[in-house]
């Protein structure tokens, strides 16, 4: 109250000078004073009062029409106060929400985290970034320590939080598969029976499910509607697109998914992707795949992982560093 | 870019013409639109894509719901005139398999 009182003084005194002088810096102070009331809380109606009683005390036979004027005036203020103080229990609550939002983004993480697998037969690169908080991408890895790697990569459609919701039911169906049979097709089928049974009509997921035997260098896979990936040949020096019919998870309950077998030679790369790659926009521009292929192409002395952050830096830059969509990119090649 | 929805009913048939983009910001009032069509029994809806160069992911999730919606209500929907680029989304996902749609307008017909 002090503080108020003293301001109110200190209106008084900057009123005064102003009528006496019609100075800019008594103008510029009025805007301190302003700024400062703000941060205290105080409301529009509430600076007016200050002022009228300013006003009565320099000028004691202030006209009583002025006066009256002044209390209407008083009067019109009230609604202002009132929506200011309604703007600052928003701002709060927005506040409050933000950090809500960042605590389960932050849980989002530590259960969808996975661990890049360390394989002397493979060399693995695996990057996911989100365009917002939450992640709606997903990426696991599976080592069976039996020289058997799955991989998943998966893009529920829709972002942000329900998003993420939905890739938490994924993720804990999948640990509930661990164990048994792994093939690719079996566990397409199978998580599209519990998408199917517990997602809104109009929420899908794509998936890719690939199953890499480090020990014959098969490669296993199956795909429910997910962004075709690449196939680089290390003796042509050829990308071939992996592209394989199936549908998304959670339309139809009664689907299937095929399973295709490739075998992998020495330096041939597998990549996986979502389409935060493909969709990837600059200006109204459509990035088209020759240029993915191309950049991965102009990267391929590098590790795997050095790719994958080389061409997520290239795509970043065009777009002016804001994604539009979540980003992920995987790259497998055979070592030995 | 904006999404216009133009609805003309004709003797069973619903035509609904798209012009612009199906996005995230679109789909909601697609939505809104497309769904209380399919579901009046025997309804033919007829969604024409001639002017949509843009469609991503949210948009096909509106037509999935229209699609289990049109079994839910022994309603029919196809999707016609679609370009090549909005095609390739519906193709990727394995949808043309499940809707029906007659692709682009080659040679004009």
């Amino acid at each position: 109250m002090n503080t108020l009182k003293l301001d109110l003084e200190n209106y008084k005194e900057l009123l005064q000078e102003y009528i006496k002088t019609e100075d800019e810096q008594a103008l510029y102070q009025a805007e301190q004073f302003s700024k400062h009331s703000m941060q205290q809380n105080i409301s529009p109606e509430e600076i007016i009062n200050v002022h009228i009683q300013s006003l009565q005390e320099i000028y004691p036979d202030m006209p009583r029409y002025i006066q009256s004027s002044m209390n209407f005036l008083l009067e019109t203020m009230i609604s202002y106060g009132l929506a200011y103080q309604e703007y600052q229990t928003l701002r709060e609550k927005q506040l409050e929400l933000k950090s809500e939002i960042s605590v389960a983004a932050n849980m989002q993480k530590t259960l969808l985290s996975t661990v890049k697998p360390d394989l002397s037969e493979i060399d693995v690169g695996a990057l996911s970034v989100p365009a917002k908080q939450m992640n709606g991408d997903y990426h696991h890895f599976v080592h069976d320590g039996k020289g058997s790697l799955g991989i998943a990569v998966a893009d529920v459609i829709g972002k942000g939080v329900p998003a993420a919701l939905c890739m938490s039911m994924i993720k804990y169906s999948m640990d509930s598969f661990s164990g048994m049979r792994t093939d690719p097709s079996v566990i397409l089928g199978s998580l599209n029976r519990v998408v199917e049974r517990n997602v809104d009509a109009s929420m899908f997921i794509t998936m890719f499910y690939g199953l890499y035997n480090s020990n014959e260098h098969t490669f296993t896979f199956s795909s429910a509607g997910h962004e075709p990936g690449y196939y680089y040949h290390k003796d042509r020096d050829e990308f071939e697109e992996i592209d394989v019919p199936g549908l998304v998870l959670g339309v139809s309950p009664e689907v299937t998914y095929k399973q295709y077998e490739k075998r992998v030679e020495k330096g041939d790369m597998i990549i996986l992707l979502t389409d935060g790659v493909t969709e990837c926009r600059q200006g109204d521009r459509f990035i088209d795949q020759e240029e993915i292929l191309h950049v991965i192409k102009q990267y391929s002395h590098l590790p795997a992982q050095g790719i994958v952050d080389q061409v997520y830096k290239h795509f970043e830059r065009l777009q002016d560093f804001q994604l539009r969509d979540d980003f992920t990119l995987i790259i497998l090649r055979r070592n030995v | 870019m904006n999404l216009s929805i133009d609805v003309t009913n004709n003797e069973g048939v619903s035509n609904v013409v798209l012009t612009g983009e199906v996005d995230a910001f679109t789909a909601p009032k697609l939505k809104d639109t497309l769904l209380p069509l399919t579901k009046e029994k025997g309804q033919v809806v007829e969604v024409d894509f001639q002017d949509v160069n843009y469609m991503d992911s949210t948009g096909l999730g509106v037509f999935i719901s229209a699609l289990k919606s049109t079994k839910e209500h022994e309603s029919e929907m196809r999707l016609v005139h679609m370009q090549d680029r909005v095609y390739r989304l519906f193709k990727i996902t394995g949808l043309t398999e499940i809707i029906n749609i007659e692709s682009t307008v080659q040679g004009g017909m």
